[in-house]
């Protein structure tokens, strides 16, 4: 009588990235499977790692806010925001009522960008070629707008401590008028296309789901977790800027899938188009600059200010030993924050459906190394 | 079955609109008004010099330090030419380090340096993107001409209406007190 062969059987590791075109970056993740389901996963992230916060503390006042342009590379203007907003609560400077409502503007047309980015290439991930075409060419009339006032298509450095770098040219409000037209235009455009599409339906409906509890629980914040259906959002529960005056919705999912954290970018576009329009209207004239020294030298102190970037909450923390350069600056990136929720998302998936839940997070690299 | 019916629509529709995408080497796309390319110097045509004195602050302020620049003494302030005591003698910017953040541009209290519209300074040579004063002033003197540039503040940069201003104030002041001040 001879012994059974025993036979262990054991997950299979998967490594993903770090080249990968779906992972928006240099962002490797070990898979372990079982046959076509995944059991676990582990980001290894640090490939775009660049010391943005070291070398933030080399770097005076103003030039941090060319190394925030460069952390999440499509929303830049959101990142200077953060940054200039902190700097400025420590100085006790507030900025001109008029470069407050231009900054909205921007902050949320670049909003929209960002999301028409997401749209594209997430309909890219799960292999729809062509919303990208469209979402790009919509997205190029905002590029090509903050060329027009701020001199550079991503790279700004726009916006300064107590204000803005200059003020804008005089068509500005007839151009973000047409540009808010054609943009809403597009994303319906892109919406009718592919929100209810079948096909893009069983992708991502049911996919990746994450409940509200344990969204809350790993720290998700932005559209991830108002996909969840938990309706917070920065701009609504500590309002900065103008945010307080104008009107919009927080838009939430319901089951917390990749479906859920689409339609809530979505529907964030058509709100920030809204919030543009309005912001618009209540643009007061005056300065654009708050009267003081050029030369930034906080007191010493420290602060931490936090805004809504189109991916989530970002958080600048920092301190000041009263030179004029950053004694430490601490960014809180919404995208590695919301990378925690990977893979309570993808327990139990297959690993075709991989690439569409790491999409619907909507990461950038240069952010979560930064 | 009928979202991939409207999904065929609208690219039919598309289909016989003219493309917006520009063909690159081809065809170029013009730049807006406040674009920022490369930096250049500009060059006073008054004194025939460059408006860069040379102070280093668009050097010490460059956030990745890409710049280095040298002065010397004027020998046309002594001539009365200019009204420049230093002038820039070496310039050098490194164009593969400079990111195009317009801060040199805002310090510069000489309206010296300035944001110009050229971006495609692609070269075979590993020193290719090391632009020195001749190249910079190039650049300068072309965007001068695209682009009808003047001073912000004539009256304390350029060199003809500074040396007319210091003489109407060396006129104005009677000449005992200006000995008594020497």
């Amino acid at each position: 009588m001879s012994a059974e062969p025993q036979t262990d059987t054991v997950d299979m590791m998967l490594n993903m990235g770090p080249q990968h075109p779906a992972t928006h970056g240099v962002f490797r993740m070990v898979l372990s499977i079982d046959g076509e389901r995944i059991m676990g996963v582990r980001p290894h992230i640090g490939y775009l790692h660049r010391g943005s916060e070291k070398l933030s503390e080399h770097e005076s006042y103003g030039q941090v806010i060319t190394l925030f342009d460069r952390l999440d590379y499509v929303s830049n203007l959101n990142n200077e925001l953060v940054f200039v907003r902190a700097a400025e609560e420590l100085m006790g400077v507030e900025a001109p009522e008029r470069a407050q409502y231009i900054r909205t503007i921007l902050c949320e047309l670049n909003r929209v960008a960002s999301h028409l980015l997401f749209i594209g290439t997430y309909a890219l991930d799960v292999g729809a070629m062509t919303p990208v075409m469209y979402t790009f060419r919509e997205r190029e009339r905002v590029q090509n707008l903050f060329e027009h006032v701020t001199g550079a298509r991503m790279m700004h450095n726009y916006f300064r401590i107590g204000g803005l770098k200059e003020d804008v040219p005089g068509d500005f409000a007839e151009r973000v008028l047409s540009v808010v037209r054609r943009l809403r235009a597009g994303v319906e455009e892109t919406d009718r296309l592919l929100t209810f599409n079948e096909v893009y339906l069983a992708r991502t409906r049911g996919v990746g789901v994450i409940n509200a509890e344990d969204a809350i629980s790993c720290g998700l914040t932005g559209p991830c977790l108002r996909g969840s259906g938990v309706a917070y959002d920065v701009r609504k529960a500590y309002p900065y800027e103008v945010y307080e005056r104008l009107e919009f919705d927080v838009p939430v999912g319901e089951f917390g899938d990749c479906w859920d954290r689409y339609w809530v970018r979505l529907r964030e576009c058509y709100e920030s188009l809204r919030m543009v329009e309005q912001a618009l209207e209540q643009t007061p004239e005056g300065p654009v600059m708050a009267p003081g020294r050029r030369i930034a030298r906080p007191p010493k102190g420290e602060v931490y200010a936090h805004a809504e970037n189109p991916r989530g909450d970002i958080g600048v923390f920092l301190v000041s030993d009263g030179t004029d350069k950053p004694y430490r600056v601490k960014v809180r990136p919404p995208s590695f924050c919301n990378l925690v929720g990977l893979e309570r998302m993808m327990e139990g998936a297959y690993v075709a459906d991989a690439v569409a839940i790491l999409g619907s997070l909507d990461i950038v690299l240069g952010e979560v190394d930064r | 079955m009928i979202s991939g019916l409207l999904g065929l629509l609208t690219t039919l529709r598309w289909l016989f609109r003219k493309p917006v995408t520009a063909h690159y080497p081809k065809q170029h796309l013009p730049v807006q008004e406040r674009y920022m390319g490369f930096p250049a110097l500009l060059w006073d045509e008054t004194a025939a010099e460059p408006f860069c004195t040379g102070c280093m602050v668009c050097v010490r302020e460059c956030p990745t330090q890409c710049m280095s620049a040298q002065m010397h003494d004027n020998p046309k302030f002594a001539s009365g030419e200019s009204h420049r005591r230093k002038i820039i003698e070496t310039f050098e910017i490194n164009l593969n380090r400079c990111i195009l953040c317009g801060i040199c541009v805002d310090v510069c209290a000489f309206d010296a340096i300035e944001m110009s519209y050229e971006h495609e300074l692609s070269s075979f040579s590993r020193t290719g993107a090391r632009a020195d004063l001749g190249l910079l002033l190039e650049l300068g003197e072309r965007y001068t001409e695209t682009t009808q540039w003047a001073a912000t503040n004539p009256e304390k940069n350029v060199a003809s209406a500074a040396l007319a201003k210091r003489a109407a104030a060396a006129a104005k002041t009677p000449p005992g007190e200006a000995e008594g001040k020497a």
